[in-house]
């Protein structure tokens, strides 16, 4: 991680940030466009789901990059508190919503695929619940970093928060899977197919990598919005302490 | 897939609400504060000021 | 050093003790929330012993809840979160009292008093037994986390709604097997298993929380 460092620094960020965005946007929207193609037309429908798979190449990949995007919280959480690295918090404010919106993706597709599976839109499985608890640990990061008047204790705040949630999200999957065998829902059909087909591997990895550019690209592109926000800030409280 | 398509494309299009609304919120969000740093006279840092070379 | 545990203990006892009415409150606040549950479902027995332990938990979180936000706040506004903060041992055994003392206050008597109102929700004498073991098992990792929750909010705005989005979906481990033994008990398995995750869940927040609310402390007196 050493050649990362270099990136702590705001301004540095930014330079590099502007150089790799538009660059990736394009690649992004391309690969996305191909991921489309193959989602539709080259993949076939799974004997067991159907066409209905074609929801998974959504839901599994925004199950991966929401937890994947937590631990990404947790990660600049212990190097704002341990070195105080400056990119850090602005980073972690800027990860923070788009994790959410790929939980909320995953919830959404996966009640989508549930109705015509299960036949209703949602069932309290192990992984939709644990999906659930984490969106709320992402909704609650979100509204305590915002939620101080001096933006510095609230990043502070939510970098502890997500230290401590990262601890517990192993716990909390652990209880929910517990305790959805306590409650063994009747007719629910597994997901875990013995074995996924190559043909259905290859599209749903395809799609993972594509989303995962657009999660990078939104991360970036947000993070460098929060690092010129954080300077209008302090421009604005400097002109009020010290008129010009 | 005539079946299931309504909830197949409810997913995409779901997906694509979402994830393309915060697109275009992010972009928003970066022109709105780019603009506002322009207003007061100041470049973003790590961007060269238009005509000026600030390297050392 | 445990000195300053046992001082600050005590006086945070004292301050409760010279004010009743706060613990009566939450208290009161349990009872009502509970009798509400049969007036909104209805009274049949069996629907009711279904729910019991369900109820009696959740409400116990609620009611844990409401005393939390003022937790640290009147020692932030006092200066004592000062004096605690310059005070030569750790504030990690502040942190430590400051829950303790809630515990005291909230979670001990909310067992004592459930299994009181379990009678009501038609619970035989082993389920209320086990409802009294969970909870007093189980609600020191209610305030354990209840505190951190209170620690980071300190001084934010909305803080009591954000307390509660911040600690309860960290609690629900605790939920699922407190309110799950109960159930396990009425399917004619033993308590032991759930008793010693409980345990073990009040051993990981023990081992976490104080110092994140240390850390947390740290940042507001700042």
């Amino acid at each position: 991680m050493a050649d990362l460092h270099f990136l702590a620094n705001p301004a540095r960020f930014r330079r590099f940030s502007q150089r790799v965005l538009p660059g990736l946007g394009f690649a992004t929207v391309l690969m996305l466009c191909a991921c489309l193609y193959m989602a539709f037309f080259v993949a076939p429908a799974d004997y067991q789901q159907g066409q209905t798979v074609r929801i998974m190449f959504l839901h599994v990949p925004s199950a991966w990059l929401s937890m994947m995007g937590y631990a990404l919280l947790a990660g600049l959480g212990a190097s704002l508190l341990v070195w105080r690295h400056p990119l850090a918090a602005l980073m972690a404010r800027a990860a923070a919503p788009v994790g959410a919106s790929f939980a909320a993706v995953c919830l959404l597709t996966g009640s989508l695929w549930g109705r015509p599976m299960w036949g209703t839109y949602w069932v309290w499985d192990a992984r939709l619940t644990s999906m659930l608890l984490l969106f709320f640990l992402y909704l609650g990061h979100i509204a305590l970093s915002r939620a101080y008047d001096e933006p510095e204790r609230g990043d502070r705040a939510a970098a502890i928060l997500a230290l401590i949630g990262v601890i517990n999200l192993p716990i909390i999957k652990f209880s929910v899977d517990w305790w959805n065998t306590l409650h063994q829902p009747a007719s629910v059909t597994r997901l875990d197919a013995p074995a996924i087909h190559n043909s259905i591997l290859v599209p749903l990895l395809w799609m993972a990598v594509s989303l995962l550019f657009l999660f990078v690209f939104l991360v970036l592109l947000r993070t460098e919005t929060e690092i010129d926000r954080r300077r209008l800030e302090n421009a604005a409280a400097q002109e009020e302490g010290a008129p010009a | 897939m005539s079946n299931h398509a309504a909830f197949i494309l409810a997913s995409y299009l779901a997906a694509f609400v979402i994830l393309g609304g915060l697109v275009i919120a992010s972009l928003s969000a970066r022109n709105r504060v780019r603009r506002e740093l322009d207003q007061r006279g100041l470049a973003p840092r790590g961007s060269a000021p238009r005509g000026v070379d600030r390297k050392r | 050093m445990m000195g300053g545990f046992t001082a600050l203990l005590a006086r945070d006892l004292r301050l409760v003790w010279r004010q009743p009415g706060d613990v009566g409150v939450v208290l009161a606040f349990y009872v009502v929330a509970v009798v509400l549950f049969p007036l909104g479902i209805g009274p049949e027995t069996n629907v009711l012993q279904r729910i019991a332990a369900g109820v009696l938990w959740s409400a116990a979180l609620f009611a844990a809840l409401l005393s939390l936000e003022r937790l640290f706040a009147a020692d932030h506004e006092d200066g004592t979160l000062d004096l605690l903060l310059l005070a030569p041992w750790p504030l990690e055994l502040a942190a430590l009292a400051k829950c303790t003392s809630h515990w005291i206050v909230t979670g001990l008597p909310l067992s004592l008093l459930a299994p009181v109102l379990g009678v009501a929700f038609g619970l035989d004498g082993e389920s209320l037994l086990a409802l009294f073991a969970t909870l007093l098992i189980g609600t020191p990792t209610l305030s354990l986390i209840g505190g951190l929750a209170a620690a980071l909010t300190l001084g934010a705005r909305k803080s009591g709604a954000l307390l509660a989005l911040l600690a309860l979906p960290l609690c629900v481990p605790t939920l699922i097997f407190g309110a799950g033994a109960v159930e396990t008990l009425a399917a004619g398995e033993g308590l032991a298993t759930h008793l010693a995750i409980l345990g073990a869940l009040a051993l990981v927040a023990l081992g976490t929380t104080p110092w994140a609310i240390a850390a947390a402390l740290r940042q507001a007196g700042e």
